[in-house]
This record gives structure tokens, sequence and C-alpha cells, in this order.
């Protein structure tokens, strides 16, 4: 402390300059989190407290909490959504992480082509998501739809995928889960060949079977790779909109079916925003949408937190 | 140590600049300005307007013009606008607005250029004067040029009325249904001996948005209030849907979706309501039906259902030469074109009488007189108000149909859901 007070101006600016260019070098980051991500949030914020037209910026009146107090009291169609949502989480998030496991375990072995197939696990994901909403909404088609084609060998009745909650539901997971198992299972993949083969070979002298040795020597080693995609796959999964919007094209498509059966949080936010114009309704969602998706990935973190050895 | 002290401050702010410079560079990224010495028109469309021949025309006309047509589906179209108009960027120089939405729009006239300001007012009288006074805000502006109206009539597949044992004459088919009942029950006639795998229409959202376009007052009375609930008309034609869905005579379809676009090709259905754009929408979905399609009048009378205006957005960077644009495509000689090409119905009543429109046959439709049959529907129509949100209560009532037609709810229980919802349309 005595050393500081001798120090000359010289020095003190080096003391700063080495203190403060770490900041300096990482502030682009910063400063465009702060245009695109933060303005954007705290205007939201803003809006949300008001009752604006999307149209009408100048006509905007300061209404305090009244959006949220409408929507979380008085909304039945935003508890609906909320509902939705949540369900969906569910059937897209579970069998999104199980399946990668098992696919990259798969993948994990001496295979011919390998290389073959671990670039293909990647192919859904870079195809763009309206196009295989598109094609899967023609595949869970109730008339001329391939799945009821394949049912229909086994005696199924034609389904109406689109009509009933827990078929529209069932096909919406299939789309997100199609399209993210591959990039899930080959995060999974590269860790799995961290995992020194030592391991396994004790394990082998040990008795232990090719099942036990997966569920208790490579899911504990993955818990790191496990927490990150299920954080991941949750905060993608909470905010789904163009599944659910481009599953039912038309005029209708905000609704998200004929009784909002499969209305996600996100398409009612783009539902009161880009069909009726609440702007100040619609920001409210999203944040309420945003709390909401931060509890649910706090609670998938503390779940597979507690992935042990024992 | 000074020198390097000063690099390294230099270098620190130096990448402070770089990247303030890109978010500057990012924010600031507008569309650039028109290239080339010409001036780029772009028009933003939804379905077919049958504007590809007369754009070649007018860029041949004025050489200094560059036109875009940019097209996207109908609802998508409508929403994307709103965003454009509420960012104030990214909207094409004219942007077209179907009758369903245009009073939505015209309630923020100061997004438009007031065509009245650009000799808007001179024209005035090409138009229906129903079909101009749908687009004037209530302070005057003038936020769009009607293209073409709908009228009503039923377009029918002959085969299919054949093979059922139904006439298939046009004028022996309109002789069938004089009234909407008339309908349903030549209906039931035709379902008892229907081939396999054909209903009898459509949907019973598409039927239900035809007997709402025949009623005196529809969605809204005068001062925009939405009368849904306390609208006999609206109720009784609701009861004759569901009665006609429940009797099995609807293949389930909402129009405007994919799935209804594919009944078309696979011969699903051997009636829909048709208002002149439906004509263009059969003809491009399934080329393969032609010849198979006719034309008959519509049970109950006269009746709109959609129609379109070319709007200029004010954001655009060359509104006087979009307003050129937009005034020419609308002009009856062009609508003439249209009409003939496409089978859109003019807006201009000065050809309801002119012999190359009354005189027209759409050899697509059997050779039916179309010509005729629309002028002579759209002469009898007695103009209804649109309110503000009728489109999105026309999805509200697609919605309803569709629960009941889905098996989710009864006639009653999804009738008391749709009033609700449409409540809070404000």
């Amino acid at each position: 402390m005595a050393a500081a007070k001798t120090l000359s101006f010289a020095d003190k600016r080096h003391h700063w300059d080495v203190k403060l260019s770490p900041f300096g070098f990482i502030s682009p980051y910063f400063l465009i989190f702060g245009a695109f991500g933060l303005f954007p949030l705290l205007y939201t914020a803003f809006v949300s407290l008001q009752k604006r037209n999307l149209l009408d910026a100048e006509g905007a009146t300061f209404i305090g909490l009244g959006n949220y107090e409408q929507l979380l009291f008085h909304d039945p169609y935003f508890w609906n959504a909320m509902g939705n949502t949540v369900s969906l989480w569910l059937l897209t998030t579970i069998p999104q992480i199980l399946f990668a496991l098992g696919v990259a375990h798969l993948l994990n072995r001496r295979l011919r082509g390998r290389t073959l197939f671990r670039m293909g696990m990647i192919l859904p994901n870079i195809t763009s998501v309206a196009a295989v909403t598109i094609i899967f909404a023609q595949l869970f088609g109730r008339d001329f739809g391939l799945v009821n084609w394949v049912l229909s060998w086994f005696g199924a009745g034609q389904i109406d995928w689109q009509a009933g909650t827990a078929s529209s539901h069932t096909a919406i997971a299939a789309m997100v889960v199609w399209r993210w198992t591959g990039y899930h299972a080959l995060i999974f993949l590269a860790s799995m060949q961290a995992i020194p083969s030592s391991m396994y070979e004790a394990a082998t002298l040990d008795g232990a079977r090719s099942w036990q040795q997966f569920w208790r020597i490579t899911v504990p080693l993955l818990r790191p790779q496990i927490i990150f995609s299920t954080v991941i796959a949750t905060t993608g999964n909470m905010r789904l909109l163009a599944e659910p919007l481009l599953f039912n094209p038309g005029t209708a498509a905000a609704t998200g079916g004929s009784d909002r059966q499969f209305q996600t949080a996100a398409l009612y936010l783009y539902e009161q925003g880009f069909t009726k114009y609440d702007f100040g309704y619609s920001s409210a969602i999203a944040l309420v949408l945003a709390v909401a998706t931060m509890l649910v990935a706090g609670v998938s973190y503390l779940v597979t937190r507690r992935i042990q050895t024992d | 140590m000074r020198p390097k002290t000063r690099n390294r401050r230099t270098r620190l702010l130096a990448g402070a600049c770089a990247a303030l410079a890109a978010v500057t560079v990012l924010s600031g990224c507008g569309d650039s300005g028109a290239g080339g010495g010409k001036i780029k028109l772009s028009l933003g469309l939804f379905g077919n307007f049958g504007y590809t021949d007369l754009i070649k025309e007018y860029q041949a006309a004025h050489p200094d013009i560059e036109i875009t047509e940019r097209t996207a589906a109908y609802s998508d179209h409508h929403k994307n606008l709103a965003a454009h108009l509420a960012t104030g960027g990214g909207a094409a120089d004219i942007e077209a607005i179907d009758t369903g939405y245009v009073a939505q729009f015209k309630a923020t006239p100061d997004k438009f250029v007031d065509l009245n300001t650009v000799g808007g007012d001179k024209l005035k009288d090409r138009w229906l004067g129903w079909k101009w006074s749908a687009s004037l805000a209530k302070a005057g502006q003038q936020i769009g040029y009607g293209t073409d109206v709908g009228g009503l009539a039923i377009c029918y597949r002959r085969d299919l009325l054949q093979d059922a044992g139904l006439p298939a004459d046009r004028d022996a088919v309109s002789a069938l249904w004089p009234t909407w009942q008339a309908f349903f029950d030549a209906g039931k006639r035709f379902q008892a001996k229907a081939p396999n795998g054909v209903k009898w229409m459509d949907g019973g959202p598409t039927v239900l948005n035809a007997i709402v376009g025949q009623a005196p007052v529809g969605y809204y009375d005068q001062n925009d209030q939405i009368v849904v609930g306390s609208n006999p008309a609206l109720r009784t034609g609701w009861d004759q849907v569901v009665d006609a869905v429940k009797a099995n005579l609807s293949a389930g379809l909402l129009y405007s979706t994919p799935t209804w676009n594919t009944g078309f090709t696979q011969g699903q259905f051997a009636t829909v309501t048709c208002p002149a754009w439906m004509m263009t929408k059969i003809k491009d979905q399934a080329p393969d039906t032609a010849g198979k399609w006719d034309v008959a009048s519509v049970p109950g009378g006269g009746g709109n259902w959609g129609g379109s205006y070319l709007t200029i957005p004010k954001q655009g960077k060359h509104t006087k030469e979009a307003a050129d644009l937009a005034a020419w495509l609308t002009a009856p000689e062009q609508q003439a074109k249209v009409f003939t090409s496409k089978g859109l119905l003019p807006s201009t009543p000065s050809l309801y009488d002119d012999p190359k429109i009354t005189g027209y046959t759409n050899p697509f439709f059997n050779n039916a007189p179309v010509g005729k049959v629309f002028t002579d529907a759209a002469k009898k129509l007695n103009p209804q108000y649109q309110g503000p949100k009728a489109g999105d209560v026309q999805t509200e009532f697609g919605n309803a149909m569709q629960r009941v037609e889905q098996g989710k709810q009864d006639g009653a229980a999804s009738w008391q859901q749709l009033v609700g919802d449409v409540a809070k349309l404000k």
C-alpha cells in the first residue's frame, strides 16, 4: 500500500492501461450485444408498460403493469399457450437428449464409413427450419400423409394430426427432435472420444456389461455436456415459433390450431403483436416468456446436475 | 515505457472505434440506393394478381423504370406489411391489401401516401362507389386504388356431379339451388351416390364466408361495433353450415391451406364457393382439371368476398412513380386485361357493359360465360360495410367451423366460443 503513493503519473497510467485494456478488447462483443441484445430487451420492457398499437407509436399510452395484470390473471389463452409450451418442452427436450446419447454411443464404435454417418447427423440441423416444417406438415397430413399411410398398414384409423392436442404436439415434437438430435449427438460423441478406454477395459474385467458401462461410465462422464445440451435445448424449445406456425399454414396460422391446441407462448406473442397489433401486450408476453425460459432452464440445470457416478 | 503505453492506448482506442464502427455500420445498413440509373419499383403481392405481362408492358413504355414482383402467401403478406410499416422499412413501393385488411390499415393513414394528393381524386369515378370508400380513411385520405372485387358464384365439377346422378348443365345446376338450404339438400343427394372419397363441398369455412358476404350486415355495424353475437343472418348461416358438416357433406379443409390446394388436385370435393379470384386459384392449383369445372350462380343472391387494393407506403423512395404505376395497373384498360387473362373481376363499373368483358367465356371452366355471370352479380351487389378487423374475425370464423369439423366441439359450443373470441378483437 505504501508503495502505491510513490507511483508516478506515468506508472499509474500504465497500471490503468493493464487493468483496462482487457475490457477494451472484449468491448466489441458488449457493444454489439448492447445494441442488438440489451437495448431491444430494455425497449421491450418499456413497450410492455404501454398500451400501444404496432402501427401507431405516437398514440401509445403508459399503463404501468396493466398488460401484465391482464396477461397473468385474466387471459386463459396465455396460460393455454404456456401449457402447450411446457408440454412441447418436455416432448422435445427429453427425447432429444436420450436419442442423442444413444446415437452418439452407436457412432462411437468402429463402423464402416462412420465419418459419413457422423456427417449425416448434422444434416437435419443445417436444413432450413421452414423447409423441414413444411415437409413434416405434409408427412403428417390427414388425407394423403405418409405417416397415416404407414399407420394404415397396422389398421390404425386416419389420424387428423392437427386436430388433437396430443397428436399435434407429437407431430411438432417429431420435427424438433429430428432436427436437433444430430447436433447434440455430435457434442456427446466428441466428449465420448475423450473418455480413456482404460476405464472401459477395467470395467470389462470387473464383469460390467456394455449397458452397465454406458450408464455407469459414459453418461456420468458426459455430465458437463449433458448439462450444456439440456440447457441449450431448453432455451430453444421454450421459444418454438416456426414449427407450430408452419404446421398450420394459412390464415389461421398464428392461432396454432382451431382451438389453440398447439399455440406456444412464442406463437401467442406473434399473434398478439402481428395480427392484433397489440405491441404492448406482446412485449409483456415476451418478457414473461423470457423469465419462464430462465426458470425452466434453471430447473433442467438442477436436474441434469444430479447425474453422478456412484 | 512511455511510447509503449501510448501505443497500447492507441490500440485500445482503435479497438473501441472499430467496434463502434461495426455497430454503426450494422445498424445503418439499409437498402442501398438504386443502381444502374433506373428507378426500381417493387410490388408486394399475394396470390395471383395477373400483373406479370402488364409489368412487361409498362417497362417497355417506361424504359427508366424497373419493376420487381414479390409474392407471398395471403396471411404472411399482411403480417409482413404490418411489420414493415411498424419498423419504417422493408415495405415494397406498392403493397397490395385485401378487403379484409384494408379497414385495419386505413386506421393509420399516415403510413401511406394519400392518393388524393397525387391525382387520385380525379380518378375517383373509375371505381364502384363502395370500393372507393372502403379504402378511404376517416379524415378523407385515400390509401389505395381498387384492383378487383370478388363477386360470388359456385364453381362445380361437372364430372363428379354427373357421376352422382345430378345434372351437370350450368343452368340446371343453378336451378338446383336457389337457396342455401336447397344447396345443402342437393348436397345430401350428391353424397348418397358420391364417388369414393369425394365430398359435396371443400369445407364449412368457405361456404360460411359466402353466406356472410351476402348478408346486408356482416361482422360489423356502421359504427365499427362487432355484431357477430347479435346478427341473426350470421347465426342462421352458421347453423345451416353446421348441419351440412354433420351430414358429412364437407371435406373438412380450410381454405388457403396446402391441404385445401391438394384437395383441388385430388378432386376431394365437387363444389367450391367461387368469388372471381377463386377461378384463378383453381386454374393455378389444378391445371389438370381443365374442362371439368363449370360455374353456376350462387344460392341466396349477390354478395362479395375479397378483392384488393394497391397502396403506396410512405416509406418508399419513389412514391410518385409508384403511385403512377398503381394508377395505371388499376385503370379500366388494365383491369380488363387481367379479367380476360386471369379472371379477376374488375372494380371499375365502366367495364360491366363492355362486350369484351360480358362476352368473355372461360375455357378452363367449360366455356362458362363468366363475363356475364360476374358482371351481373357485381351490378346487383349490395355492398356490405367492412369493419376494422374483418380479416381477423373471418379467421376466427374459420377456426370455429374447424372445431366443429374436427369433432372438437358441437355447433352451439363453438359458436359461443367464437362470439367470445371476436369480442376480444378491438
